[in-house]
């Protein structure tokens, strides 16, 4: 099957998200659409999915024109989509889930889901991907959850299977198993796409690869003849430094001391369990590991956002185990939470009101009653200008702001003061390149000055590359402690999936 | 801190403790009750199951020994917890204070126990209709404020073509009122996305305005608009000859066999059809079912409309099932009390006959209550189904979680 | 001169806004809607095929109601009586919106208000000067105690406010009733359920008692009462710490708790402060309107408060405008029930149909044909569960 994608444009109030774009697609290889976050991937691929419709431009099958009106017209013509966010019910089965929508009935459309079962399981052994029908979806890790989704696309007999950042959330291993999944597929005389910002991952699985920037396609190169700095080049459009620069870090005294932290969830499942571990001033420790291990609920603890049910946690040698959000701020711990729009932001207050939204009810912007807002203002002039946050006034609503200015925001609020401890979560997470670098150098500034550091991020190569000392969490309890210059990913990696490197002569777990 | 300690006390959130805690005050703040209130009145009372056989508690001691177990169960918890039977226990506890408390209301006479379960039965019907309607809407991400609008329409609606036109003519326009009011319910939060909440409550107010409008202006002047006769009970060959559950289960209007047959058919299709699981995952999760072709607009016009046509039989209960007439206001709030049954119900039609099954036995303690002479004024007891409400949905329900997308318009784009 | 500009600038803002134009045409769309509602009510016209004499009955029936409400001092007065509870509802409701929170439950919280005041007002016997503000006060602190109660519940157990509230307005309903046949409070010569007279210095004073010869002009000062309170309420908002606070916390109460708020005890508060206006109300009607309490002196003005604040975007201005409008409805349909034999009823369907219509700008603009930005009145629904 030949796919084609010709003069694609789409455009949503203010913004063009696809420009003019031609793309092809052809059964039997795998083709990667790469841009930075905003470039119009997704778009892209929801418009050949059905789901958006695109102002100009046409889809050719075959040479034929068609017109997907909705998902449904797509699915029929032989494509399937495997979402970034999972379109998994989370509180159905494998079963119900995969046959959403291609129900088998019985009588008066009684749902017969011993069919059901049988045909999950039927594609599921072909493909080799070992799924349990009745299993819960909500129960089930991602890497499972993917493995779901494909056998969804491929129930419905899909030509040319798209996945939208597919690597986001697995382990090494698990990206490994992936990938031998792709190769099946491809085999199986399938056509595969996938849409990533990963350059590694890019260059070598890809078949060919296409750039996509602003909206428009800027290049279509062959991963044999390229570099990864050459193609963070295309993305952005100029020279990208990959690397972090950092001195070499002289730790100092011990600022945060955790012992044996445990967490509790509200169904009683243990979530973080009898964790220690400490971080010293001028000296960043990253947390690694697959979102969903405990790392959450361990900084929520931290940060008096959620009870411990054990443990203690001590800043300076003080107790501040119980002590409330407010009270940790003020004794000098910041915290970049890592879901912006849901904690770190109100967005329905303007870009001042958020400025100052953990720090209003100090002496210098309220007497207790009435708020200075004058004064408010003067700072929070003064911080979007020092910070670099392009917006066109203090006053707009924060929403309307770019995700990269929106993390700005927060960076600026929260590392504008004299800090003992700085933790932060997930710190670039849906921001564009030239925003990440911004932030990865303001944190390296912060450990200069002599703040103690605490990254917990699901990216592995921005964790490895921050941090002084790397912790990993699997399963709520701490599994390694490294040094991330002399530890490579592989091993890393293998922490993260709950197992040990066949050498472990430099991971020791506490 | 050794991991033998982990495994001995399993570790609880804080939530969880405070929970545990505030079940324990309540059993002991029961038995305290128990012992000194319902404890104070000697004498026997019967409660007549048939007419030749009345069961008999004396209320006195009866009540003495319910406080101590109550106060030694409260103490248990705050010491110990009982887990999962917590549930289990905090409702055996319930049911035994409120035999006690009739025994102590019924002490020195009696009264019959049947025919206040009969009652029960009768008068949950608008509140499991009701509720019926509010999941179908729920579980497809539909907010239904409107319950006690489309119930009070629909009274209205019956009362007055029922009268003219009989009373099977009157439950067909009661079902056309729920239908059209729920198209509005429908059209208004789809189509032009307006908050389902507000939606909910225009209609409310808008029932309540044109239906107490209309019987100011028409049914004053025209009383042959609003009488009829209603349903007679009907005793189902066999099944009523069952010694008291004869009487009580199955002796009844055809609006209670409906509410049976509801719930019945809400359950099996919501749980076992190609229907239901679309259903479901639309109010979970419709971006999926989007993604995999499934209608989603269409389903949930669909259900709403449904669900307006069950909650129309509800309110035609009043006229047609009941007193024979719509007076001003005569829902009375039982709409909502019907969606507190959706909540406590964790939106499943069984669930949710559960909590309908215990208001109307608050309402029909408190009928038989107004007969009795328990010295408690009858303000007091009218207070009683509302009242019993608050105190489910503080303690028993508190963080729920209904579907997740219930309540936002879905974005095709 | 400063009065003069600053109410210029706001009736420039007003005319500016679309959401302006909206609520014009929403009330004019539900007028039109309401004038076949009395036509085709009108049975026994309809039945002679006089469909002229129904038309005129929608004629006289509307300009009954404009006549009721402005067309004479005595108009005005009605309408600043009718307005003021529904100001104080009002913003009852607006304020606890505005911290996220939906409070169904002023008319309890009005009742329990206008018990307290109530009390005050029988109990003492002057000065005025002491007993009027201490009898107001006692209102705001008896609706606030009241609206306690949901606000504990939800902050402690996670009971939403929509459920607890409405069952709380019916409790209150039948508290009042027994209180007024209690020795206590029931008026000692009657049997059925009324209250003792306030004293007369505890009466709230007449805004016309200049003029001697006009007996009829009922307004009194609780119109003062509730224009203080609107200005209070806008000053709190947006001036406030705290009104920062339940500003961010109705937004996103995430990204409240995260960055450090009490975010239980502002629930509490909010629902005492909604109370606390709603209790005021009670004042008015018990104080002023009055002098004495029957039951259900509250009616349905809960719904109407919800109405108000929803016309009013929860803004201290709008919800004065959009209780200025619905007081005048009131008054007007009380002349209107007078004047032709069309019920007050109607106003509450008008009220309907008129915050149906506001809801729906995209409905509005189909009607009408006119263009119109996607303004909405926003969702204001959480999750049943916290």
């Amino acid at each position: 099957m030949h796919l084609e994608l010709r003069g694609i444009t789409k455009r949503f109030p203010g913004v063009i998200a696809n420009d003019n774009v031609n793309l092809t697609l052809k059964t039997g290889e795998v083709l990667c659409l790469i841009g930075e976050n905003g470039a119009g991937k997704s778009t892209l691929m929801n418009v050949l999915y059905g789901m958006y419709k695109a102002e100009e431009g046409q889809i050719l099958l075959d040479g034929s024109p068609v017109v997907f009106t909705s998902p449904a017209d797509a699915i029929a013509a032989g494509i399937g989509m495997v979402h970034q966010h999972f379109m998994l019910v989370p509180v159905f089965t494998v079963a119900e889930n995969v046959v959403l929508g291609v129900e088998p009935t019985g009588r008066l459309g009684s749902l017969n889901i011993d069919k059901a079962r049988e045909m999950v399981r039927e594609v599921s052994d072909r493909y080799n991907l070992n799924l349990d029908p009745d299993a819960i979806i909500e129960d089930l890790p991602v890497g499972v959850q993917q493995r779901v989704e494909i056998v969804k696309v491929l129930l419905r007999d899909a030509k040319v299977v798209v996945f939208d950042e597919p690597t986001a959330v697995l382990t090494p291993k698990e990206i490994i198993e992936f990938f031998e999944i792709v190769k099946t597929l491809i085999a199986a005389g399938r056509g595969v796409v996938f849409i990533t910002h990963k350059l590694k991952e890019a260059l070598s699985v890809a078949d060919r690869i296409a750039v996509l920037r602003r909206g428009q396609v800027v290049g279509e190169v062959d991963p044999k003849n390229t570099t990864e700095s050459k193609i963070a080049e295309m993305m952005v459009g100029r020279p990208v430094q990959l690397v972090v620069d950092k001195k070499p870090h002289a730790p100092g005294e011990v600022v945060l001391d955790v012992k044996d932290l445990s967490v509790v969830d509200a169904d009683g499942r243990t979530m973080v369990d009898s964790v220690s571990f400490s971080v010293r001033a001028g000296e960043v420790v990253g947390i690694a590991g697959v979102q969903g291990n405990g790392q959450t609920e361990l900084v929520d603890a931290l940060t008096g956002l959620r009870h411990s049910a054990r443990g203690n946690v001590a800043l300076d040698g003080m107790d501040i185990t119980d002590a409330s959000p407010r009270e940790r701020h003020a004794q000098g711990i910041a915290h970049v939470p890592e879901d912006r729009q849901r904690q770190g932001l109100v967005g329905g207050l303007s870009v001042a009101e958020n400025l100052v939204l953990t720090r209003y009810h100090d002496d210098e912007f309220s007497n207790g009653i009435v708020m200075d807002w004058p004064a408010a203002h003067r700072v929070a002039e003064s911080l979007i200008s020092e910070y670099d946050i392009r917006t066109p006034s203090a006053d707009i609503e924060a929403s309307t702001l770019s995700g990269g200015n929106q993390q700005k925001v927060i960076v600026a609020r929260e590392l504008s003061r004299p800090l003992r401890l700085s933790i932060a979560a997930q710190p670039t997470r849906g921001v564009d390149v030239g925003s990440i670098e911004y932030i990865h150098s303001r944190i390296i500034k912060e450990r200069d000055t002599g703040t103690a550091v605490l990254i917990v991020s699901t990216e592995l190569d921005e964790v490895m590359a921050l941090s002084d000392r790397l912790l990993v969490m699997y399963r709520g309890k701490i599994v390694a402690d490294v040094d991330p210059r002399v530890t490579s990913a592989m091993d890393v990696g293998l922490y993260m999936a709950g197992s040990r490197p066949i050498s472990a002569s430099n991971g020791i777990a506490s | 801190m050794s991991t033998v300690d982990s495994v001995i006390t399993p570790l609880i959130s804080a939530e969880q403790r405070k929970q545990a805690r505030s079940v324990g005050f309540t059993l002991v703040v029961l038995g305290i009750v128990a012992a000194f209130v319902l404890g104070n009145r000697p004498g026997d009372a019967g409660f007549k199951l048939i007419d030749s056989y009345i069961f008999v508690i004396p209320a006195q001691p009866f009540a003495r020994i319910l406080a101590l177990v109550l106060i030694a169960l409260g103490a248990a918890q705050l010491l110990k917890g009982f887990g999962k039977w917590t549930n289990v226990i905090l409702s055996i506890a319930a049911a035994t204070f409120v035999i006690s408390f009739l025994a102590w209301a019924a002490s020195g006479g009696s009264f019959s126990l049947t025919g206040m379960l009969q009652d029960t039965v009768t008068r949950s019907v608008p509140i499991i209709l009701g509720a019926i309607a509010g999941i179908l809407c729920e579980r497809s991400g539909i907010i239904n404020i409107a319950i006690e609008g489309q119930l009070l329409g629909s009274a209205f609606a019956g009362a007055v073509a029922g009268s003219l036109l009989g009373p099977w003519v009157g439950i067909i326009a009661a079902i056309a009122m729920g239908v059209g009011l729920s198209a509005i319910l429908a059209v208004f939060s789809i189509r032009y996305r307006v908050d389902q909440v507000i939606v909910g409550f225009a209609i409310n107010f808008f029932a309540l305005g044109l239906t107490s409008f209309l019987a100011a202006r028409v049914l004053t002047d025209h009383p042959d608009y609003n009488i009829l006769s209603p349903l007679r009970p009907i005793a189902l060959p066999l099944l009523s000859d069952i010694p008291v559950i004869g009487v009580v289960l199955f002796t009844q209007t055809l609006f209670v066999y409906f509410a049976y047959l509801a719930v019945g058919i809400a359950t099996w299709s919501l749980y076992h059809t190609k229907w239901g699981l679309r259903t479901r995952a639309i109010g979970e999760y419709p971006k999926a079912a989007g993604t995999l072709g499934v209608d989603v607009i269409k389903l949930r016009y669909r259900n709403v409309l449904i669900a307006g046509a069950v909650a129309g039989v509800g309110g035609a209960w009043w006229p047609i099932g009941m007193v024979g007439r719509f007076d001003q206001n005569i829902t009375n709030g039982r709409g909502f009390i019907a969606l507190a049954a959706v909540i406590f119900g964790r939106w499943k039609p069984l669930g949710a006959l559960s909590a309908a099954l215990v208001f109307g036995l608050a309402e029909a303690i408190q009928l038989k209550m107004s007969n009795l002479d328990t010295g408690i004024p009858s303000e007091f007891l009218l207070m009683a189904p509302y009242l019993v409400t608050l105190v489910v949905v503080a303690g028993f329900v508190g963080r729920s979680r209904g579907p997740k997308a219930a309540g936002q318009p879905y974005d095709a784009q | 001169m400063k009065i003069a500009a600053t109410f210029r600038k706001i009736t420039e803002r007003i005319a500016r806004t679309s959401s302006f134009r909206i609520t014009l045409l929403a009330i004019l769309s539900a007028m039109v809607v309401g004038a076949f509602i009395i036509i085709l009510s009108d049975i026994d016209k309809l039945q002679n095929g006089d469909i002229i004499g129904a038309i005129r009955t929608v004629g006289s029936a509307y300009w009954a109601l404009v006549v009721g409400s402005f067309g004479s001092l005595r108009a005005i007065s009605a309408t600043i009586n009718s307005a003021t509870p529904l100001i104080l509802c009002g913003v009852s409701v607006a304020v606890a919106f505005k911290a996220g929170l939906f409070n169904i439950g002023a008319t309890g919280q009005m009742l329990a208000g206008g018990m307290a005041a109530l009390w005050v007002g029988f109990s003492m016997d002057g000065p005025g000067i002491i007993q009027v503000p201490l009898a107001v006060l006692a209102g705001a602190v008896g609706g606030a105690a009241y609206g306690a109660i949901p606000g504990i519940l939800k902050a402690r157990t996670g009971a939403h406010e929509v459920i607890t509230t409405i069952m709380l307005n019916n409790m209150a309903g039948f508290l009042v009733l027994w209180l007024l046949k209690t020795n206590l409070f029931q008026r000692a010569d009657r049997t059925d359920p009324i209250s003792k007279l306030v004293s007369a210095p505890g009466h709230l004073p007449r805004l016309f008692g200049f003029l001697s010869d006009r007996p009829d002009l009922v307004a009194h000062a609780g119109f003062v009462v509730a224009i203080l309170a609107v200005i209070v309420y806008w000053w709190f908002l947006n001036r406030s710490t705290t009104g920062f606070e339940f500003r961010a916390f109705g937004m996103n109460a995430d990204a409240a708790q995260y960055a450090g708020m009490h975010t239980k005890r502002l629930t509490v508060m909010a629902m005492m402060f909604a109370g606390a206006f709603a209790g005021l109300a009670g004042s008015a009607e018990v104080l002023g309107t009055y002098g004495y309490a029957s039951q259900n002196f509250a009616g349905n003005i809960g719904f109407d408060a919800i109405a108000i604040a929803l016309l009013g975007r929860s803004t201290p201005l709008g919800t004065l405008l959009a209780a200025l409008l619905f007081g005048a409805l009131q008054a007007g349909g009380r002349q209107m029930q007078a004047n032709t034999d069309v019920p007050i009823d109607l106003i509450v369907v008008l009220r309907a149909l008129i915050v149906m219509f506001i809801a729906a700008p995209l409905l509005i603009k189909a009607i009408w044909r006119i263009k119109v930005a996607p303004t909405s009145l926003g969702q204001t629904f959480r999750g049943w569960g916290s």
